[in-house]
């Protein structure tokens, strides 16, 4: 029965996939406005460790350990580029370049360091997640999505990633004046009494959220795909910051569902074996739709 | 606070308890510094109630960073500002500020309207939904400027003179009692200056206050009522009669300006 197997295999990966790729590219379209896009990058990398030890310390992955071991993470990060801008008399962008790019390694080798072998962590895990493994084996066929037994042995995966989607939308859809007022002009913003420096960090602290999430389950390279390629193709459909967000929307979930069709038969199609990793045709998908949008899309820029 | 700075600034000696109470933008002994040096250093600004007051000075002299500064969109090392004598904080929905038109990426996605409604945005809140009012006012903003025609159009299509028009529609939207505004005539065409001015002189007519940073010094006698010389420190404060003299503009500009230059401005204004 196709639902049944449906159900089980590619349901969870296919929400999971899409929830990460919205939980991103919502917060993403503000980043990529402010001309902070690789702040996503950043914090992509700069949460490793963070899981890391996290994890180390703990001896398990749950949502609060990595939350709290990201967030400690962040925290280590902006002491250090400050540390090194101030010391090194270099300026901001260089400090967070070797910051991000260090924490990131430092990350890499703890996790080659320590015993991960009882869970599914390594470095090839950080780089592209685990979305094919995130099955749902009590799924009998679409009566299941109504049986609460079957419901409870959903991957906790997704149920991160939907809390945290929830969270990212109220989050811009409550502060939606405020941000798009600060964000195209924030000295007016300012002078009306809008806290922008607070709104510009707790825009940065949910990315970061739709990040660590988003991380454990399809790892960081879909992560910085997401804070870009949607937004930045969105922005070229409309002249509109409303629309720009539907279409950058509608970009992700495009992504998300076709990178990871094509990643399990697109192989197959072609005469391959085996499929390629999801997390990554979904990187590419969304690359792919970008090209295509600087190429054909209504409001590409003049020159 | 102010104690602690020393005085370098000219005290003109009139009663200020007054003046602070009255004054629709009162500034004492503000000092802003970006980096080592200070880019302004302890200023005393009271403007007049009901009058256009231009801030003029050379490149660099912290003109925009004293209005920043007064706005709280930079913080002081020192000094404060009131606000019909009310700290700024309580007094938000009374101003109006027109930030520098390039200080703005006018790529942004987002329409004349749009912008024109953002002047309502305290009265709209964070969720209250916009009404046809809102847009009939925004609209009347817009018309008042000549930009009524241009609602629909992205930002990024104007030309600097309209995109500088649709700043102050955003102002007009605010329906605020003060003012200001950082080089509003900068790189604009000559009929967007008449258009701008017109509708300054219409505000200083209903009472409202004009404060502008100022660049053109050979429309400042035109164009305004006082004039505040600032380089750094402040240099001259009065009407333009009395303050925008051939010496307080040596002292201000140095050696930039020619002294036949000055004599013709200066002259001119008698």
């Amino acid at each position: 029965m196709i639902g049944a197997e449906f159900m089980a295999l590619s349901l969870p990966p296919l929400l999971i996939g899409t929830f990460a790729a919205i939980a991103c590219a919502l917060p993403g379209n503000f980043l990529v406005l402010r001309r902070q896009a690789l702040i996503g990058d950043a914090i992509s990398h700069v949460v490793l460790p963070g899981i890391v030890v996290a994890f180390l310390v703990t001896g398990r992955i749950g949502t609060w350990p990595m939350m709290l071991g990201a967030a400690g993470a962040a925290l280590i990060a902006v002491g250090l580029i400050e540390l090194i801008r101030r010391l090194g008399r270099v300026d901001a962008g260089a400090a967070m370049g070797v910051t991000f790019t260090a924490m990131f390694a430092g990350g890499v080798l703890l996790l080659e360091q320590s015993d991960t072998s009882s869970v599914h962590l390594d470095v090839q895990h950080a780089l592209y997640g685990n979305l094919e493994s995130l099955i749902w084996l009590e799924a009998a066929g679409w009566e299941s999505l109504l049986d609460p037994v079957a419901l409870a042995s959903l991957p906790p995966e997704l149920t991160r990633i939907t809390v945290t989607l929830v969270a990212v939308v109220a989050f811009i859809r409550l502060l939606w004046r405020p941000l798009k007022i600060s964000t195209f002009d924030e000295g007016f913003a300012r002078a009306q009494g809008v806290p922008a420096t607070i709104l510009g960090l707790a825009l940065v602290v949910t990315a970061a959220s739709a990040a660590v999430a988003a991380f454990d389950a399809v790892g960081s390279i879909i992560v910085i795909a997401m804070f870009i390629c949607p937004p930045a193709a969105a922005r070229l459909m409309t002249e509109r910051l409303e629309a720009q967000i539907w279409w950058s929307v509608a970009f992700a979930c495009l992504s998300a569902v076709l990178g990871y069709v094509l990643a399990g038969y697109g192989p197959l199609w072609l005469g391959g074996q085996n499929s390629v990793s999801a997390a990554g045709m979904i990187a590419t998908v969304s690359g792919m739709i970008l090209a295509a949008t600087a190429l054909f899309a209504p409001h590409r820029k003049a020159s | 606070m102010k104690d602690a700075m020393p005085q370098l600034a000219t005290d003109e000696g009139r009663p200020v308890a007054d003046t602070l109470a009255q004054s629709p933008l009162a500034i004492r002994g503000m000092t802003v510094s970006y980096g080592e040096e200070p880019a302004i250093f302890s200023i005393d600004l009271t403007a007049e109630p009901g009058a256009m007051t231009a801030i003029i000075g050379p490149n660099g002299a912290g003109k925009s960073t004293l209005l920043k500064a007064a706005l709280g969109i930079v913080r002081p090392l020192s000094g404060r500002a009131t606000v019909f004598g009310k700290p700024l904080a309580k007094q938000r929905a009374r101003i109006a500020y027109v930030p520098q038109r390039a200080s703005v990426d006018w790529d942004f996605p987002t329409t004349v309207m749009d912008v024109a409604l953002m002047g309502l945005s305290r009265e709209l809140g964070l969720l209250r939904p916009v009404r046809a009012r809102h847009v009939t006012r925004a609209l009347a903003c817009l018309d008042r400027v000549g930009m009524a025609d241009f609602a629909d159009r992205q930002i990024g299509q104007l030309s600097g003179g309209q995109q500088q028009r649709v700043f102050l529609a955003r102002a007009l939207a605010q329906d605020a009692e003060l003012y200001l505004l950082d080089e509003p005539f900068a790189g604009v065409d000559a009929a967007t200056e008449r258009a701008i001015i017109v509708v300054l002189k219409e505000l200083r007519a209903e009472g409202r206050t004009v404060v502008a940073v100022h660049h053109d010094l050979s429309t400042v006698a035109q164009y305004f009522d006082n004039v505040f010389l600032i380089n750094r420190r402040k240099i001259a404060e009065g009407s333009v009669e009395t303050a925008f003299t051939a010496a307080n503009l040596q002292e201000a500009y140095g050696g930039r300006l020619a002294t036949g230059q000055i004599d013709q401005l200066v002259l001119g204004t008698v």
